[in-house]
């Protein structure tokens, strides 16, 4: 064989397809065979039993005798507004959410993009830093801050500034401030990946033409960077959609997120097929942006390939 | 080029690192508070990480954290180390669609959609082939290395996109066996890689919540479910004791990890 046909050597590719049916396999089974099930609960009838729900096949003495299915769970969702209004206010947090990462982790990244290299390498470790320390114990320390009793509400009292406490914990305020605080390295990143490899010929001209700075971002920077600021606001926005620490921990009685609904749906009222009908239309809500998210990704590294 | 240093430009940047160190910092001071108040500094005391030591069921959760991310982390980087060079090296690869969806798909999965199916999963199938019987430390790990092999993937792809093969495609024209040339020199190169990946997919597994507390069973408590139970009643100082110990392990493991990976740099 040509050794250009093939720069990796036959031999290897028939090792590593063979060796690589064992994570295929691994995937197919603990990844998208859930799903499978998800759905296939998510049709079946709540009863008291151990499984709580019917099963799909009808066994006969003579095997299979019919399917028992049924789109009463999603009616349900549909007929019961509060499910609606869980969704669309899910959506609204995770926008909002994404929003306030982008206004904050873009001057960051770009901030970042224009420092000399090795200074860069440093600001870009000290975003990526507290991502290595446990979420739940990060999420945790904002309770210590955001009290009533808590660290911001006795600095600012005992300076004068305010005399009654702000309520800051236990709201939608402290929710997002926990999507910011958790998903901005998210954000920053593709954003400084971009932005890094962004060619400042291009603004060096816009300046050399006369362009004020402020124009030629508009005009030249913003555009470019927009494949960043794509990703960036996928990375932070799809996950925050489900999210459940965040509001379980920070949020008030009335913050209504999906996932914190989820886990109430199984662990205490146990209506296993509500609760599969409720993630299969989180996930139908999600499938456009993830799907975007994995073109993008695939691009990327396609690109290097 | 011109590098302007614009005022707000720079104190946004100060807003957005106090944003995230002042948390962290915090709590590392209030761990040696003497007051059990949150606020109230009572004078500098070591009384909470001694009472974490009489903690039997604190203890017992660490150590089963630390048993399923070590596992976890290293099966996660086998399996997805072979992912990526499949995804990456190999052409024509059957079901690269398929592949390379379902490893991408989990980065940005709700977790609480993940943990959900995979406890159905192991439900159906205790009913159809009688395993696991019990759920606890083996589902979840196994849970955790499906979610952590998607960032495995990630960071090894992107270090085989960057790498020489003319090393390896050297010792294949002097007729090295493929496996031999896989373990002589594919995995050193990646090394980098390999190691960066394990202590991604380790601290996330130490991290998790969410998925832990769906397909975990009875008697099999992580640390994070513990903690998560505790804080759900607010602040509560031996948590600040726990976190600042934990902030110092990754301290020293970063730390360790990145003096490896530069020396290997270094010597290469």
């Amino acid at each position: 064989m040509s050794h250009d046909a093939n720069k990796y050597g036959p031999p290897t590719q028939r090792w590593l397809r063979r060796a690589v049916r064992l994570p295929y396999l691994w995937l197919l089974l603990f990844f998208l065979a859930p799903f499978l099930i998800i759905f296939k609960i998510s049709i079946a009838d709540p009863i008291v039993a151990q499984p709580p729900f019917t099963a799909l096949l009808v066994w006969g003495a003579h095997g299979i005798q019919g399917i028992r299915a049924t789109v009463e769970n999603y009616a349900f969702l549909f007929r019961d507004s509060y499910y609606g209004i869980i969704y669309l206010s899910s959506l609204k947090m995770a926008a909002i959410g994404t929003l306030l990462s982008l206004l904050l982790g873009y001057p960051m990244a770009y901030f970042i993009a224009r420092q000399p290299p090795r200074r860069r390498q440093i600001l870009l470790l000290a975003v990526i830093l507290p991502f290595w320390i446990s979420f739940l114990l990060r999420i945790y320390a904002w309770i210590g801050l955001l009290g009533n009793h808590g660290v911001i509400n006795h600095f600012l009292m005992s300076v004068g500034i305010i005399h009654q406490p702000l309520t800051m914990l236990y709201n939608d305020f402290a929710v997002y401030l926990g999507i910011v605080y958790s998903y901005l390295p998210f954000m920053i990143l593709p954003l400084y990946s971009n932005l890094e490899r962004l060619n400042l010929d291009l603004l060096d001209a816009a300046a050399d033409l006369g362009a004020r700075p402020w124009r030629a971002f508009v005009d030249v920077t913003l555009p470019l960077s927009i494949p960043g600021i794509v990703g960036g606001c996928l990375l932070v926005f799809i996950p925050a959609v489900g999210e459940f620490t965040i509001p379980a921990l920070l949020g008030g009685a009335d913050t209504l997120m999906i996932g914190r609904v989820l886990w109430d749906e199984f662990f205490v009222s146990r209506d296993w097929p509500v609760a599969s009908a409720v993630s299969v239309v989180l996930l139908l809500l999600l499938i456009a942006p993830i799907v975007w998210f994995q073109h993008l990704q695939n691009r990327e590294l396609e690109a290097t390939r | 080029m011109t590098r302007r240093r614009s005022p707000l430009l720079i104190s946004i940047a100060c807003f957005g690192y106090a944003l995230l160190y002042v948390p962290i910092v915090s709590v590392v001071i209030y761990s040696f508070n003497a007051s059990r108040l949150v606020t109230l500094w009572g004078g500098f005391s070591t009384r909470w990480y001694v009472s974490l030591l009489a903690d039997d069921k604190l203890l017992s959760a660490a150590l089963l954290s630390l048993r399923i991310a070590v596992v976890s982390a290293t099966l996660a980087t086998a399996l997805g180390a072979l992912v990526a060079l499949a995804l990456q090296r190999v052409r024509r690869l059957p079901g690269r669609i398929l592949l390379s969806g379902m490893i991408t798909a989990p980065l940005v999965m709700p977790e609480i959609i993940t943990g959900l199916s995979l406890l159905f999963l192991f439900i159906s199938m205790a009913s159809l082939i009688g395993w696991p019987l019990n759920r606890g430390a083996s589902t979840i790990t196994i849970a955790h290395i499906t979610f952590s092999m998607a960032y495995v993937v990630v960071v090894v792809r992107s270090r085989l996109a960057v790498l020489d093969e003319s090393l390896e495609e050297a010792a294949m024209d002097l007729g090295g066996r493929p496996v031999a040339v896989f373990f002589d020199i594919t995995v050193p190169m990646l090394l980098p890689a390999l190691v960066s990946g394990w202590l991604l997919a380790f601290t996330l597994s130490l991290d998790d919540l969410v998925i832990s507390s769906f397909v975990s069973g009875p008697g099999a408590t992580t640390l994070p479910m513990l903690i998560f139970a505790k804080v759900r009643l607010g602040v509560t100082p031996d948590i600040n004791a726990i976190t600042t110990i934990i902030i110092a392990l990754v301290i020293i493991a970063v730390t360790t990890a990145s003096l490896i990976t530069g020396r290997r740099r270094a010597t290469m």
